[in-house]
C-alpha cells in the first residue's frame, strides 16, 4: 500500500514552470530514486513534499505516523517533519556552531515532554529525559560511526562526516519517509560504497521507505528499486534502473541526441 | 540514584557557593571597604547586565537583532514605578510589594514585546531590528507626553527606595539587584541547556533547517522574544527603585546601543561574557565620564573592530586562550611520552 501519493504537483517562479504535474507514489518499504540534470526541478520537489514550498497546484497525500492520510498542502514543514517525513539538504545545512550531539538532539525536540519549566528548573523529568535522548542520540550517531565526535562542532567535521550527520538527524525525527538530497555528494568511491550500505542496514532496521536524489548513478544503479527521471520540470520515465538505463528519452537528457551524419 | 545524588549535590555546592559571596559582597559594602560609589556602581552594572542579558537572549542566542531594549526598559521602569507609589502597604510588606511590582512591571514589558512580536517575528530578515528601534521611540514620546502617569518631560520624581534607611541603602540595593541578577543567569542558562533552549539556538544556526527538524520556528521565536521583555522589563523596575527619579531621555537610543555593545563585546550567545562585559564596561563608563559625548563616535569603533578582528568577542578571546593552554598541555605530554 502507498504511504506518499503526490498528484499532479506543480510550481512556477515567476513565469518559470520550475515543475509541471508531477506525479508519484511510494509504496512502504520503497527505495526511489529521483535523477534528472541540473535545474531539472528534483530538490523543487523535494521542497514542495516537505512543505518549504507551497505548490500552485496539486495535491500530496500522506500516511502519517498515526496511520491516517493526510494532504499536506499547505502544512508548515515542522508539522510535516512532525508526521512522519524529514529530510536532508542538497548544500548542507547543519547547526553549525552547535555540538554533533546537539544536532541530534535538536531533531528530538518535539519528542520532549517536558516544557521550558522543566528546563529552566531541571525537574526530575528533564534529567530522565535528556539522558533517554542523549542516549538515542548516541546511538543513531554510532550506526553511522561518528559518535566518537559527538562533542565535536558540527562545522569542524569533514565533508562526509557532514552529510552522514545530516541523516543521521533526519532520523532522529523518528521518520516514515526519509528524503535524502544528494547523500553523496562530493564522496570519494568508497565512501559512498560504504554510505549505501548504510542507507539499506537503517532501511531495513526502521523500516523507511526513502526516497533519494542522486547525481552518482553508480548508487542509483546499485540500491534504487524504482527510477523516476525528471527533465525541465517534467517526468520524462519512470522504471527499474534497468529499463531507465536503456530508455532512449533519459539518454537523450543527459547526453543529447545523436546527431547523423550523412557523408 | 547515585548520578541523581550527585546532581543535588552540585546544586548545592553551586548555590552555596553564590550565597557566600552575596554575603561577602554585602558585609564588604556594609563595612565601607567597598566604598559607596563603588557600590552604586557595581549594582548599576547589575541591572545592565540583566538588561543585557534578556537582549542576548533575543539577538545572541535566537538570532534575531533587536534595537530598542531601551524601551521595555521604560516600560517596566515606569510601571513598577507606578506600582510602588499607589499601593500602600504596612512597612513590614514593603519588600513583597517591591518583589511583586517588579514581576508584574515584567509581565505589562512582555504584554508589549508579544503584541510587537507577533506581526514582526513571521517575516524573515532584520525586520524586528528596524521595528524595535522604532517602537522604542515611540514608548519614549509617549512616556514624555503621558504626564498624568509618567511626569513628562520633567521626569517622575519621588519614587520610594528599596529602603528608607540611608546607611542600609547601598546594602539593600546590591542584593535586590544582584539576587535577581543571579536568577536571571541561570534562568537563560538552564533554559539554552534544554531542549526548548536547543532549538532556539537551531533557529540562530539555520532557520529552514529548524523548521525541517520540526522547529516551530515562529512559536520559539515569539517564546524568546517575550521572555527577552519580561527580563528588560525587570530590569526597568529594578532600575526605577534603585535611582528613585526616572525621564524619558534616560532611554534614548544610547541606551539601547549601551545594551548592543555589551551584547556584542561580550560575544553574541555568550552568558559569561555578557556578564564580564556588562562590569567592566559599566565600570568603565563611569570612569572615562569625560568622554561622554564622544560616545556616539567611539561605540561604532569598538563595533566596527569587534566585527573586523574577532567577531566573537570576549567569550571568543577566551576560548582561544583555552584551547591554546589545553594545546600546549598535550604537546607537553606527548613529548614527555615520547622521551618516556
Amino acid at each position: 500500500m502507498s504511504i506518499l501519493q503526490v498528484q499532479n504537483i506543480s510550481i512556477s517562479f515567476g513565469g518559470l514552470k520550475a515543475v509541471t504535474s508531477f506525479n508519484l507514489s511510494l509504496t512502504q518499504g520503497e527505495l526511489v530514486g529521483l535523477i534528472g540534470p541540473n535545474g531539472a526541478g528534483k530538490t523543487t520537489v523535494f521542497n514542495m513534499l516537505t512543505g518549504v514550498y507551497r505548490p500552485t497546484d496539486g495535491d500530496v497525500y500522506f500516511e502519517s505516523n498515526s496511520g491516517e492520510t493526510k494532504n499536506l498542502i499547505g502544512l508548515r514543514p515542522y508539522q510535516i517533519t512532525k508526521i512522519g517525513m524529514s529530510r536532508t539538504f542538497q548544500n548542507i545545512r547543519l547547526f553549525k556552531d552547535l555540538t554533533v550531539l546537539d544536532n541530534v538532539r535538536v531533531a528530538f525536540h518535539f519528542n520532549v515532554k517536558y516544557n521550558s519549566w522543566d528546563g529552566i528548573f531541571r525537574t526530575l523529568r528533564y534529567y530522565r529525559e535528556e539522558d533517554e535522548i542523549t542516549v538515542k542520540a548516541l546511538e543513531l550517531l554510532k550506526i553511522f560511526h561518528i559518535d566518537h565526535k559527538s562533542n565535536e562542532l558540527a562545522k569542524n567535521l569533514p565533508y562526509g562526516e557532514q552529510r552522514k550527520l545530516e541523516i543521521v538527524r533526519a532520523l532522529a525525527t523518528n521518520p516514515k519517509l526519509l528524503l535524502l538530497d544528494e547523500p553523496a555528494a562530493g564522496m570519494n568511491p568508497q565512501e559512498t560504497k560504504d554510505l549505501m550500505g548504510l542507507i539499506e542496514f537503517v532501511r531495513s532496521k526502521f523500516h523507511l521507505t526513502i526516497l533519494l536524489i542522486e547525481h552518482d548513478m553508480h548508487l542509483v544503479m546499485g540500491i534504487c528499486e524504482r527510477v523516476v527521471v525528471l527533465d525541465y520540470g517534467l517526468t520524462i520515465a519512470e522504471g527499474t534502473p534497468a529499463e531507465i538505463s536503456s530508455n532512449p528519452k533519459v539518454i537523450k537528457a543527459y547526453l543529447g541526441e545523436e546527431v547523423e551524419v550523412h557523408a | 540514584m547515585i548520578i541523581m545524588n550527585k546532581r543535588v549535590l552540585t546544586f548545592f555546592k553551586i548555590a552555596g557557593l553564590i550565597l557566600l559571596g552575596l554575603l561577602i559582597g554585602d558585609a564588604l559594602i556594609y563595612a565601607g571597604i567597598i566604598d559607596e560609589y563603588t557600590a552604586q556602581i557595581l549594582t548599576l552594572a547589575g541591572i545592565n547586565v540583566i538588561i543585557a542579558l534578556s537582549l542576548n537572549l533575543i539577538s545572541g542566542f535566537t538570532g534575531q537583532l533587536a534595537l530598542g531594549h531601551a524601551g521595555f526598559m521604560a516600560i517596566g521602569a515606569y510601571a513598577t514605578a507606578y506600582l510602588v507609589m499607589h499601593i500602600h502597604v504596612p512597612q513590614h510588606l514593603w519588600p513583597v510589594l517591591v518583589g511583586i511590582s517588579i514581576i508584574i512591571g515584567g509581565i505589562i514589558t512582555a504584554f508589549f514585546g508579544m503584541v510587537i512580536g507577533f506581526p514582526t517575528l513571521r517575516l524573515k530578515g532584520d525586520y524586528l531590528a528596524i521595528v524595535t528601534l522604532a517602537f522604542a521611540e515611540i514608548i519614549r514620546v509617549l512616556m514624555i507626553n503621558m504626564e498624568g502617569i509618567t511626569g513628562g518631560a520633567a521626569g517622575l520624581k519621588g519614587i520610594p527606595l528599596y529602603t528608607e534607611d540611608i546607611n542600609l541603602g547601598p546594602v539593600v540595593s546590591f542584593t535586590w539587584i544582584a539576587v535577581f541578577m543571579i536568577l536571571i543567569i541561570f534562568l537563560i542558562r538552564n533554559l539554552i541547556k534544554s531542549s526548548p533552549g536547543r532549538a532556539i539556538v537551531a533557529i540562530r544556526e539555520d532557520e529552514i533547517a529548524a523548521d525541517s527538524m520540526g522547529v516551530n520556528v515562529f512559536y520559539y521565536k515569539m517564546f524568546s522574544f517575550t521572555l527577552s521583555a519580561f527580563i528588560a522589563g525587570i530590569g526597568g523596575g529594578l532600575y526605577s527603585l534603585f535611582f528613585g527619579y526616572l525621564n524619558p531621555t534616560m532611554f534614548n537610543f544610547m541606551k539601547s546601543a549601551d545594551f548592543l555593545v555589551i551584547v556584542v563585546l561580550g560575544g553574541m550567545g555568550s552568558i559569561a561574557g555578557t556578564v564580564a562585559t556588562g562590569f567592566i564596561l559599566t565600570y568603565l563608563q563611569e570612569f572615562l565620564r569625560v568622554l561622554q559625548d564622544y560616545r556616539l563616535v567611539i561605540y561604532p569603533l569598538i563595533l566596527i573592530f569587534i566585527m573586523l578582528f574577532k567577531p566573537t568577542g570576549l567569550a571568543g578571546i577566551l576560548e582561544d586562550i583555552k584551547t591554546f593552554i589545553s594545546k600546549k598541555i598535550s604537546a607537553k605530554a606527548i613529548r614527555k611520552t615520547g622521551e618516556g
